[in-house]
């Protein structure tokens, strides 16, 4: 503590030289908490899928659907507590900007399959109750400033009616939110029954997007994935279970591998300012080669004249890091800069934490050479380029 | 042995004994000291003449623990300063040594008492002690009203006695003096030489100086000349 004026008053020797390097680290970490809030927002739901839980969709593709009467089946093979289904809607309200999710399903299996979704009694048994009532998420219900009884308007792309239109009209029966903080409160789910009962004839009746199943003991996960796939083996629908982090992780990676997009644009911004930090503390290094001798004359041993090197680069980067850092955690707790696409966009804890040992790091890279350079100085040399 | 290496009478503070000390450029070797005796007794104002290469500054740093003789023994109040490590050497630095430069070596981005309290840094003194003994030593080269200001907004004279305030901050067993006045006008030269001399004469501190000017060697208790890596009593012509 007592050498911090010394390593302070270094870093304010070349200000605008100082000022200029912790902007580029400050960047930096703003970029990457930004990057790993898309990250988090593209990726987050792999991490949050039940461990007990596996997706059956059509074996070419998730677009295919699949029939509803496979669910009587998969309820029969050994190990399959429960079944529900889901179907894509692919709705807009009001605007083609204001897209979210909406997927029929049937209300009790969808809510007993879904334990993360947190709804309130008297919602729950006024949703039962009402064909065309739909529940719908915190951060959609607070976007559109819906209440309970709204009645709302969604213009679907994909299904029409049966009298030809293709605007639906639900009512706002719950308002629901996530019990785990990544738990994605943008959809809103409405009746499967109203929704199969009213779709026009012709395209799709009868048919499902997908079945999510719980199994009794998720060790049996992939056996069990295999006797459903066996089940409808050689007929007009194969299926294809997985699990349902797997089946979130596929349908991201329809836009990409994002963690590795992630990592090489990240790996690029760091390693630029590896070399503008590197060589503030380098050029800094050499500036002072007199003044480190006189330190080594009047008594720091080489360890400390490392040590205090190595403080300084830590110092800058860290002041830089964790201005960055700090600053992207409240950029991206604005919210999803989207609108809507993405979700569950946050900056989480555990990659603040990443972050803030990346500003450690950085700093350590950066002054390992000059540090060593400083502490193999030889006084009497030293002393000679004042 | 050189006849003015030697000083009978006082136990010696510092004892140089055989030194030489080859540096090497390229292939070439150059001798820079040769076959160096040197006695320095507690309590001595030494002063240490010589022309410019003659290894004036090469002895200070060898009696320093700022480098290490080629051959032959170095000991500073019997202690062998060339065997230490370079860990050791630098923590008896610490203990033991002041230096004053002749471009006084500061650091521009400290203050005047925070350059003189760098050597304490390495003690284990607490903030008030720190400051206690920052204080005393620049009242004692009668810089106190200076204490707040940085180097650059300090006259030549200036900086220089700061550099003293550092090199007897720690009370050093030894002062060494390189060039101290080098730098400086006649006025505020004298005025470093008045300042080394009481701290000689009223606080009884050993100084090795190195200088080129007779002036300046006028002040010490004895001379001695350095030429060709060697010493004598009297200057050579």
């Amino acid at each position: 503590m007592k050498f911090f004026p010394l390593i302070w008053s270094n870093l304010l020797r070349k200000k605008l030289r100082t000022v200029l390097t912790l902007l580029s680290i400050f960047v930096a970490f703003v970029l990457f908490s930004y990057l790993s809030a898309i990250k988090q927002a593209l990726s987050g739901g792999i991490s949050l899928a039940g461990a007990n839980r596996l997706v059956v969709r059509h074996k070419v593709s998730i677009i295919q659907l699949l029939p509803e009467s496979y669910k009587a089946r998969m309820e029969r093979i050994s190990g399959v507590s429960l079944v529900t289904h889901q179907t894509w809607f692919g709705g807009v309200y009001q605007d083609s900007k204001q897209f979210f999710m909406q997927n029929p399903v049937v209300p009790e299996e969808f809510l007993e399959m879904h334990p993360e979704i947190v709804l309130a009694p008297e919602q729950k048994a006024a949703w039962l109750r009402t064909r065309i009532g739909a529940i719908v998420g915190r951060k959609t219900a607070d976007r559109f400033r819906w209440k309970i009884g709204d009645k709302i308007p969604i213009l679907s792309a994909i299904w029409a009616k049966n009298d030809g239109t293709r605007t639906w009209e639900f009512e706002i029966v719950g308002i629901f939110d996530g019990r785990d903080k990544g738990t994605d409160t943008t959809p809103l789910f409405f009746r499967y029954d109203y929704f199969d009962e009213a779709r026009r004839s012709g395209f799709g009746k009868g048919l499902v997007g997908w079945y999510t199943i719980r199994v009794t003991d998720p060790a049996r996960a992939a056996e069990i994935a295999k006797l459903v796939d066996a089940e409808f083996e050689n007929s007009s629908a194969e299926t294809k279970t997985e699990p349902e982090g797997a089946f979130v992780q596929a349908w991201v990676k329809q836009i990409g591998d994002i963690a590795m997009i992630t990592a090489s644009i990240l790996s690029a911004v760091f390693f630029t300012i590896l070399l503008v930090t590197g060589n503030t503390i380098s050029q800094s290094v050499r500036e002072r080669t007199g003044e480190l001798g006189v330190l080594k004359a009047i008594g720091f041993t080489n360890g400390q004249v490392l040590a205090l090197v190595l403080l300084e680069s830590c110092l800058l980067a860290v002041i830089g890091g964790a201005l960055g850092l700090g600053f992207g955690k409240a950029l991206t707790a604005l919210g999803d800069p989207t609108g809507g696409l993405l979700p569950m966009f946050f900056f989480p804890n555990h990659d603040l934490i990443v972050g803030l040992g990346g500003c450690l790091a950085l700093g350590l890279v950066t002054g390992f050479f000059p540090a060593l350079q400083a502490m193999r100085l030889r006084v009497a040399e030293a002393l000679r380029r004042i | 042995m050189n006849e003015s290496g030697r000083n009978d009478g006082k136990s010696p503070l510092v004892e140089v004994d055989g030194v030489e000390k080859v540096f090497h450029r390229g292939a070439e070797e150059i001798h820079v000291l040769k076959d160096l005796h040197l006695q320095v007794p507690a309590g001595e104002f030494l002063a240490l003449m010589g022309p410019s290469g003659s290894g004036k500054s090469t002895l200070l740093n060898l009696i320093g623990g700022l480098d290490r003789p080629t051959k032959g023994t170095v000991r500073v109040g019997g202690e062998s300063v060339d065997t230490l490590s370079d860990r050791h050497l630098a923590a008896w630095r610490a203990r033991h040594i002041g230096f004053v430069f002749q471009l006084y070596n500061l650091l521009p981005v400290l203050t005047a008492e925070r350059n003189v309290e760098l050597p304490l840094l390495l003690t284990h003194l607490s903030k008030a002690e720190r400051n206690r003994h920052v204080q005393a030593a620049l009242a004692v080269v009668g810089l106190t009203p200076r204490a707040k200001h940085f180097p650059r907004t300090l006259s030549g004279g200036e900086q220089q006695r700061v550099g003293i305030a550092r090199g007897i901050v720690t009370d050093p067993t030894l002062l060494l003096c390189d060039e101290p006045t080098g730098d400086l006008d006649r006025k505020a030269g004298d005025e470093i030489l008045d300042l080394l001399q009481a701290l000689n004469r009223e606080h009884g501190k050993t100084i090795i100086m190195v200088t080129h000017d007779p002036h300046a060697s006028a002040r010490a208790s004895r001379t001695v000349y350095l030429n060709k890596g060697q010493l004598s009593a009297e200057p050579v012509k």
